[in-house]
């Protein structure tokens, strides 16, 4: 069945130039999610219990569903035939824009639901404010996803004090978590050329109001868990400009099996 | 009936006849109850054109709903449907009809229920959800995910009935 979203988005009053950034950022917010959404599906089935195991699946098929808004737009932002799958099943690792923390494995469950938490908070600031963009395009996928994404970061941040204020065992593991994901934090809220372009042209809000409002909500979660955010550590970057972990190639090996096994099949 | 249908335009038409098709995960609900049912527009050529808009972003039931609008709609005669998707403005559990939430209601699935305080809010006060069983409104919340992107998971204290609760989306 052929459904696809139109977006009801006049595109003839933007320069080349500006279409080319709004691609390149929407690309980016598709990745991001598509990828993150990815990996919480490889819980399927193997979740610590059955409402877990739902809620992941959940949170997953929202992840998946707002890609796919993101990269039916961006198909139509750069208007050179290309389809939200050849977007999603025909480029590379080196051509992903998604920052390195949504790539990173499960691990055990408390690796998940930090990795998940440290996301959560930037994804929902970020989307209250990019309701608001003069980009129709982009504002209406973000008031969509925005009222979902409230129930996310209320299911991270509630495993998160959960696991850290609870047994010793579940403190030990979860801290564990926070001080290897932490170093992947920093990139969420470091400006590529574009983001930097589109915040000064008002297309997307600068993301040093939304640090302060994501570290004012991690600190609160982090002292009623009682976990401690490692001091004096080198913040990781390079996905959002290509540059992956290792982990990237084998999730889109997974991913992209079918498309590059038979070209055109059809979403 | 025919006497009735007569006088109504086309558009006036389809819309009844879509009151048919219903969500398949919710076959209580039709999709002028879940208010997914957005436009219809009748070109002069004769082609249909049908808008809905999604619950959730990814809700796989769009495909088939879009499925079934057309296969509606073939089957009375209609040679040219065309079914769009429009994601804003985004869907709402207000756009429920009351008589939606009846049925819900009565199929065992607790209505959206407004909350104390926003829902936006990143720790908001929970809901009282009453049970669609036994009426107590003494129940938990299990998950906050239920079985479909809509629902969460509840538990009456009472008479003890597991039960789906059509979560607010505002």
């Amino acid at each position: 069945m052929d459904l696809h979203h139109k977006p009801t988005v006049d595109l003839q009053g933007y320069s080349p130039e500006l279409r080319a950034l709004l691609f390149d950022y929407t690309l980016q917010l598709a990745d991001t999610s598509l990828i993150l959404g990815h990996r919480l599906s490889e819980w399927c089935g193997h979740g610590p219990i059955l409402e877990q195991d739902l809620a992941m699946a959940n949170i997953a098929l929202d992840l998946i569903g707002e890609s796919r808004s993101y990269y039916q737009y961006a198909a139509e932002l750069e208007g050179q035939g290309r389809t939200e799958d050849d977007l999603a099943y025909l480029r590379d690792a080196v051509e992903y824009k998604n920052p390195l923390l949504v790539e990173q494995t499960n691990g055990d469950f408390g690796d998940t639901v930090m990795r998940q938490f440290l996301f959560d908070g930037f994804h929902y600031f970020l989307l209250k404010e990019l309701q608001n963009s003069p980009d129709k395009g982009l504002a209406g996928i973000a008031a969509k996803s925005f009222k979902e994404a409230s129930y996310h970061v209320k299911w991270s941040a509630e495993w998160i004090i959960r696991l850290g204020d609870g047994t010793e065992e579940s403190r030990r593991r979860i801290q564990k978590a926070l001080d290897n994901l932490w170093i992947f934090s920093g990139e969420l809220y470091t400006m590529t050329d574009t983001e930097k372009a589109l915040a000064q042209a008002g297309f997307i809000p600068d993301y040093s109001g939304l640090l302060s409002q994501w570290e004012a909500h991690v600190a609160k979660i982090f002292a009623e868990a009682t976990l401690e955010v490692p001091q004096n550590v080198f913040m990781q970057k390079g996905g959002k400009t290509g540059r992956h972990s290792e982990h990237l190639g084998y999730l889109l090996a997974e991913l992209q099996y079918l498309q590059r096994a038979y070209p055109g099949l059809e979403w | 009936m025919a006497l009735v249908t007569q006088n109504l335009t086309t558009e006036e038409r389809i819309w009844k006849l879509l009151e048919e098709v219903s969500d398949p995960e919710i076959p209580v609900l039709s999709i002028l109850d879940l208010g997914v049912l957005k436009k219809v527009q009748v070109q002069e050529d004769g082609k249909v054109q049908v808008t809905i808009t999604p619950t959730y972003s990814g809700c796989p039931a769009m495909n088939t709903i879009a499925a079934d609008i057309r296969m509606r709609l073939l089957a009375e005669g209609f040679k040219e449907v065309a079914v769009n998707l429009q994601l804003s403005p985004a869907w709402t559990t207000d756009w429920l009809t009351s008589e939606g939430k009846d049925k819900l209601e009565a199929y065992g699935i607790a209505p959206p229920v407004e909350p104390n305080g926003d829902i936006h809010a990143l720790f908001g006060r929970d809901t009282v959800v009453r049970c669609p069983l036994c009426k107590s409104e003494n129940t938990r919340l299990v998950s906050q995910f239920g079985s479909t992107s809509c629902k969460a998971h509840y538990q009456c204290q009472d008479c003890l009935e597991p039960f789906d609760y059509f979560k607010c989306l505002k």
